[in-house]
């Protein structure tokens, strides 16, 4: 069984926001006005924000450093703990998921989060036109089940999945020819697209995957190691 | 057929009956605020929760301080009245009803407002079916449903003999249905003695068993908080920090209710000065323990200053949430003040001309004054710190010095008119602890980690719905004692069999230990000794 594991380095990270327009196309995240986008309304699964607490040298001669931030995918996420019914739960194979059919918007995973990857629908999602004719068709959809890309219905909760559709049609496709599933045939939107190539995807629990080998790496470092979290998304330090 | 006395009759009974202009008016205003917030919540309900202030990363906002402090606000009942029971405290017979009734009514309010606060409410029931036990959510929903039913079961227990009396003794031309309703409340209540038994037997019961479950509601509802690991939240002390705020402004609710009845339905020979001094004895320990959290839990984060928590105990110190946070200290203070220098004044200072409530008014008014002219410029700067950059050493001294005047010169007064000091020291206590609820959830909420510093302003939807929820609480509660009376027939009669019993009682008294004439006795002759 993978364990998904996501590596950043953010030494090559050009702060082009691709990976959080990749991830708004992949995953049909609503669009927002800027009146509301100012009033913290707008949804990005993958921001790409300016670190907190870490502007270095004097003015004029100042830096800012940027943060790219997909879900940390933890291994012990304060999210699926205080879920009520849970709607948002790891699997298997160490994703964190959420389920849109059973989400009943108490925001308690939001609050929980120290990394602020959860959004909240306050409205019912609108898609201008052309983007409406653009959405994504994928979905997971079952008895009481509703994920991935799928249009969410307002007032519940959605995140990154890793693109948790892409693993599913991987899977569907090995089945479909007859052959064994291997690991690197996914990985998600923003690992795809992004243009510093600073992103890597994959097996945690194969010894020999890129990841394992960047995850050993001096430079590796989690967001917030202090509170315990344990992420599966792993930075490599810039300047070192 | 149960009896009762005709002047318990007269001022118990009748007013049940009759409803005069004031009701219907009150009634009114009521219904029309209420009316307002259904329209606010429809609409919310249509158009999704983002008709609220709430935004990211402010994910809970005045909902959830509402729900917080409507949940506090239920523990004067039941709470209050179990332990007076199982102490065998006498004077708490007349307000034992009141007391309930507001955990009651303060429960449902609370629950709603959790309600309020789901994008999705359609799917309140997932809750059952789906429930995850270990969601501190749940150990809410568990913890507030038992209290809810061990409440109005401790309500209902000491109606039945006073339903029983109104079965009985209902006035003629009373509408058919109070009949049956009385009728099917009262159980087949005759009175005789193994009823009585058995009533006496379940209350004790219920008196114990209510205490640890009341306990448990706000101590979960904190653990709400500080199972998470956000700044400011994740704390030991919330729990007995929650319970104790929670019996804090629970009392300040039972004496504004029961003063409310009292001067409605003119319970003065029931409800006397007795109950206010002696749950004021309740409510200044309450006040101690309150600041003695309030301080510890400051402290605390002051001296550790880590880099998450510090930022939001600075935004309630000197950032923008200095304000919400020091009116809280200020008031709670002069609610203290209100409690505890009366108790301290000189029965001389009564008899004195300067100390009236005249001359005090006029100082507090130039002091408040003062302040108003210290606090102008604050505004424009950044920050908002008290104690530095001030313009006038004038001001403050002038500030100070009436302020001194005005609260020292108040306090005759206040010793003299023990009702009016708890009505006051109550109302700072309410708005004290609301925004109590309000210093801990938002500015934790809006200090997180890794996302830019946000900002929360409730709207006008959020106002409505916190407008509704407080009328609605104020409509059961006086519909409520429109079919029930407001107090316990039974026990107060109860009661002054034993008062009567233990004045006719010849206590003796202790043998002096000094030589026989010239001192006087150690006690007083004339009073009773309890």
């Amino acid at each position: 069984m993978p364990k998904w594991s996501m590596v950043i380095d953010l030494e090559k990270c050009v702060a082009c926001q691709a990976c959080s327009i990749a991830c708004r196309f992949e995953n049909n995240t609503p669009v927002v006005s800027p009146e509301l986008a100012w009033e913290g309304r707008e949804m990005r699964w993958n921001d790409v924000f300016p670190a907190p607490h870490e502007e270095s040298g004097d003015y004029p001669n100042t830096k800012t450093h940027y943060l790219t931030r997909p879900c940390m995918h933890c291994e012990n996420p304060p999210c699926i703990k205080v879920c009520p019914v849970q709607a948002t739960f790891i699997d298997e194979e160490g994703l964190v998921r959420q389920n849109y059919a059973r989400c009943i918007g108490c925001r308690y995973c939001t609050v929980a989060c120290p990394y602020g990857v959860r959004y909240f629908n306050w409205f019912a999602p609108e898609f201008e036109s052309p983007l409406e004719q653009h959405l994504n068709p994928d979905k997971i959809e079952g008895r009481g089940d509703l994920e991935g890309p799928a249009v969410r219905p307002k007032g519940v909760v959605e995140k990154c999945t890793y693109c948790v559709h892409r693993l599913r049609k991987a899977h569907a496709r090995a089945e479909a020819e007859g052959r064994d599933f291997r690991p690197d045939e996914y990985m998600p939107a923003c690992v795809q697209t992004c243009t510093g190539k600073a992103r890597f995807f994959g097996d945690m629990n194969d010894p020999d995957s890129t990841v394992s080998r960047l995850a050993e790496s001096d430079r590796a470092f989690r967001l917030l190691e202090e509170v315990g979290t344990h992420p599966k998304t792993i930075y490599l330090q810039e300047g070192k | 057929m149960l009896r009762i006395s005709k002047h318990d009759r007269e001022i118990l009974l009748d007013p049940l009956f009759h409803a005069g202009r004031k009701f219907y008016l009150m009634i009114s205003v009521l219904i029309l605020i209420m009316l307002w917030g259904l329209i606010m919540y429809v609409r919310q309900f249509v158009l999704g929760l983002g008709t609220t202030g709430m935004e990211r990363p402010a994910y809970w906002g005045m909902y959830m301080v509402n729900f917080i402090f409507f949940i506090g606000i239920s523990h004067a009942g039941t709470l209050i009245s179990a332990i007076l029971r199982v102490s065998n405290a006498e004077w708490r017979r007349p307000i034992t009803r009141i007391a309930e009734a507001i955990t009651a009514f303060a429960l449902i309010v609370g629950t709603l407002q959790i309600i309020f606060d789901l994008g999705r409410p359609d799917r309140i029931l997932y809750l059952f079916r789906f429930g995850r036990l270990q969601s501190p959510l749940l150990w809410d929903a568990v913890s507030v449903t038992a209290y809810f039913l061990g409440s109005l079961t401790y309500l209902y227990l000491p109606i039945i003999p006073d339903a029983a009396l109104l079965r009985d003794n209902i006035p003629e031309g009373a509408p058919a249905w109070r009949q049956r309703l009385y009728k099917l409340m009262a159980l087949g209540w005759r009175g005789n003695r193994t009823q009585w038994l058995r009533l006496e037997k379940m209350i004790a019961v219920m008196a114990v068993l209510i205490i640890p479950v009341a306990v448990s509601v706000h101590t979960v509802i904190s653990w709400i908080l500080a199972t998470t690991v956000q700044p400011g939240w994740h704390s030991t002390v919330f729990g007995p920090y929650f319970v104790v705020g929670a019996i804090f402004s629970g009392i300040g609710a039972l004496f504004i209710a029961m003063t409310a009845a009292r001067r409605s339905f003119h319970l003065e020979e029931y409800i006397t000065e007795r109950q206010y001094r002696n749950l004021g004895y309740i409510f200044i320990t309450m006040a101690a323990i309150w600041f003695y959290f309030t301080y510890a839990e400051h402290m605390t984060q002051a001296a550790g200053q880590l880099t998450a928590e510090f930022p939001v105990l600075a935004s309630k110190l000197w950032g923008e949430f200095s304000f919400t946070f020091w009116t809280m200290v200020v008031i709670m203070i002069m609610a203290f003040i209100v409690l505890v220098f009366p108790l301290l004044t000189p029965d001389s200072w009564q008899r004195s001309r300067v100390f009236r409530p005249r001359f005090a008014l006029a100082n507090g008014v130039v002091s408040v004054l003062a302040i108003l002219a210290l606090l102008v410029p604050q505004t424009q700067g950044v920050t908002a710190d008290l104690l530095s950059g001030l313009p006038s050493p004038t001001l403050r001294i002038v500030a100070g010095v009436f302020g001194t005047v005005a609260i020292l010169s108040i306090l005759p007064w206040l010793k003299s008119h023990i009702i009016d000091a708890m009505i006051i020291a109550s109302g700072f206590v309410l708005v004290g602890m609301w925004l109590e609820r309000w210093n801990i959830v938002v500015p934790t909420m809006t200090h997180p980690r890794l996302m830019p510093v946000g900002l929360y302003t409730p709207s006008l939807t959020e106002w409505s719905l916190f407008a509704a929820s407080t009328a609605l609480f104020i409509f059961l509660f006086v519909l409520f004692f429109k079919l029930i009376p407001a107090v316990s027939v039974w026990e107060v009669r109860e009661g002054r069999v034993i008062d009567e019993t233990r004045d006719s009682a010849q206590m003796p008294l202790p043998e002096s230990s000094r030589p026989p004439g010239g001192l006087q006795p150690a006690f007083g002759d004339n009073e009773p000794t309890y």
